[in-house]
């Protein structure tokens, strides 16, 4: 077994061996640039970016005219918000999010606030999911888009997007889905869920960083204010000429997630079920966050009571993970997903965020499994908290002074 | 986040990680901070009759720079008198263990944690606490009463 162990597979994943040697021939042999037309240089480039498109399109149940690359998922989602509302302005002002999403879709919303758009932000159930009925209650007349993650970067929970697809579709309202922590790992389909807009990101799914996709649905057409102006690649949504490698490792990473995703899906789920099995045996106090049955198969995200995050993630250094601890951000704030899940801050600050992937074993778990254990129990002879708890008192009645 | 050997050393190997009885006269019980904030540390210190701090003991939940900063002092007040403990700084901490900017509340922290384990002892006493200790709200005998406050604080 090899150490590090690594258990962070939301922050990123490795790229794949096979993804690799598909991209290395286009940074050297074949170099040219997809734009060039006149020539053969531009034409090989050209075809190795339409196949990854076809891949890419594939997968998510699209047609490859409707895939726009760009440089990552903040940037899809970026184009996708900032291009729809703005597009779209005159019919209305009015834009729905969700308070658990990732920070590339609240930050866009904040700064379309700040250019006059009314935006707003859902509140999720205790088991991190949306409630449809919620989302059905605040569209207007005036709502030109609403953008709710498939799955949640830090809890993995998946939303009931073919719900929220049927209820903006009936309504008239665009869709916008930030898909990247669950393409590769469960079903996502466009038609299925009747999804508008979809971002993805390469190195998400074992292909390389800097490389991610948007997609922009054809029928009915769905139509954007470009962010990047220049030379109108990409059906002028997206100028700047095209990162032909990471393009070809999208590509062939979304032909792996294709043919290989439901097997792997089965394998993670198995190897997330026995750390989450293990760690309930050998600790008490342990709450998982966020709904278990509705979650991609490689998130664990847990909250060991009575023991700070940081703390214990200095413990297990040999094994990569995050925490929603305060600590671990430079805002000394708790995540504020398991904040906006009604989770207490205390709770939030215990929380662990395991990340598991292709490449994870069952060793790897098995030896984590001990390890967090271990510390665990030592951190919780250490803790006040949990001496005061194992005493019968009710932490809750305590005034605790000092409350910054 | 890198840091010093010196706070490793302390997180790894925390010395006099533990409880006193706090119901002995002799002791003095300091319980800072708040489970929200994610930092509560518990420093009790063991005075004798010539004013000189014995033992100290301390429980900590918070991150490894919090569980280091309350390693540190429960060292550096033992063999002093409560009127020596009492001039240690947060300051004195943060450099020894070469917090980063963001940890510094842990140094704060712990020299709140010494003030109040030395109010706590004068109090029982009879004394008037030399310094008035940011420490859990409330009167301390109605907590016990109430069972609020049942033991090992």
């Amino acid at each position: 077994m090899k150490i590090p162990i690594y258990m962070d597979y939301h922050a990123t994943t490795p790229v794949d061996r096979r993804v690799l040697e598909a991209m290395l021939p286009y940074f050297s042999e074949q170099f040219g640039n997809a734009a060039s037309k006149s020539h053969v240089f531009g034409w090989h480039a050209e075809e190795a970016v339409e196949a990854a498109r076809e891949e890419v399109a594939k997968l998510i149940g699209a047609s490859a005219k409707e895939i726009v690359w760009t440089s990552g998922a903040t940037e899809s989602d970026n184009l996708a918000v900032k291009g729809v509302a703005q597009f779209y302005q005159s019919k209305g002002k009015h834009l729905v999010t969700c308070k658990t999403e990732h920070k590339a879709v609240l930050d866009s919303m904040h700064a379309l606030e700040r250019q006059g758009f009314e935006v707003t932000f859902l509140d999720v159930e205790k088991d991190g999911r949306l409630d449809p009925a919620r989302l059905k209650a605040a569209l207007r007349k005036d709502t030109t888009l609403v953008s709710i993650m498939h799955a949640n970067n830090e809890t993995g929970v998946l939303h009931p997007i073919e719900e929220i697809g049927r209820i903006t579709r009936a309504a008239g309202v665009l869709f916008h889905c930030d898909a990247v922590q669950g393409v590769g790992k469960v079903p996502f389909d466009v038609e299925q869920a009747n999804v508008d807009l979809a971002s993805i990101s390469a190195h998400k799914m074992y292909g390389p960083k800097g490389m991610g996709a948007l997609y922009v649905r054809r029928k009915p057409r769905v139509r954007l204010t470009a962010q990047m102006d220049g030379g109108g690649h990409e059906r002028g949504f997206r100028s700047g000429t095209l990162n032909v490698p990471g393009i070809v490792g999208m590509g062939k990473a979304a032909e792996l997630a294709r043919l290989e995703g439901a097997a792997e899906a089965a394998r993670v789920l198995a190897l997330r079920e026995r750390l989450r099995k293990g760690l309930q045996a050998g600790l008490d106090l342990l709450t998982v966050n966020g709904s278990l049955a509705h979650r991609v198969p490689g998130n664990l995200n847990v909250s060991f009571a009575y023991v700070e995050g940081e703390a214990l993630m200095m413990a297990i250094k040999d094994v990569a993970v995050s925490s929603g601890s305060a600590c671990t951000s430079a805002s000394l704030e708790p995540s504020y997903v398991l904040r906006a899940m009604g989770i207490s801050e205390d709770l939030a600050h215990s929380s662990i965020r395991f990340g598991l992937g292709r490449f994870t074993t069952e060793e790897e778990v098995d030896h984590v499994v001990r390890l967090v254990v271990a510390k665990v129990k030592k951190l919780r002879e250490m803790s006040p908290l949990y001496e005061m708890v194992k005493d019968g008192v009710d932490l809750s009645q305590i005034e605790w002074a000092n409350p910054h | 986040m890198s840091y010093s050997e010196k706070l490793l050393d302390h997180y790894e190997n925390p010395r006099n990680v533990g409880s006193l009885d706090k119901g002995d006269p002799d002791v003095g019980t300091g319980l800072v901070g708040a489970p929200a904030c994610g930092d509560v540390m518990k420093l009790q210190i063991r005075v004798n009759g010539d004013g000189v701090i014995e033992d100290a003991k301390f429980k900590t939940f918070g991150c490894g720079s919090a569980i280091a900063s309350s390693s540190l002092v429960t060292e550096w007040v033992k063999g002093k008198t409560v009127d020596e403990a009492l001039t240690i700084k947060n300051t004195d901490v943060a450099n020894e263990l070469n917090l980063p900017p963001v940890k510094i509340h842990c140094s704060v922290l712990a020299e709140d944690a010494i003030k109040a384990a030395v109010a706590d002892w004068q109090k029982k006493h009879g004394l008037d606490p030399t310094v008035k200790a940011d420490t859990v709200q409330g009167d301390r005998a109605a907590l016990l009463e109430r069972g609020v406050l049942k033991s090992g604080i």
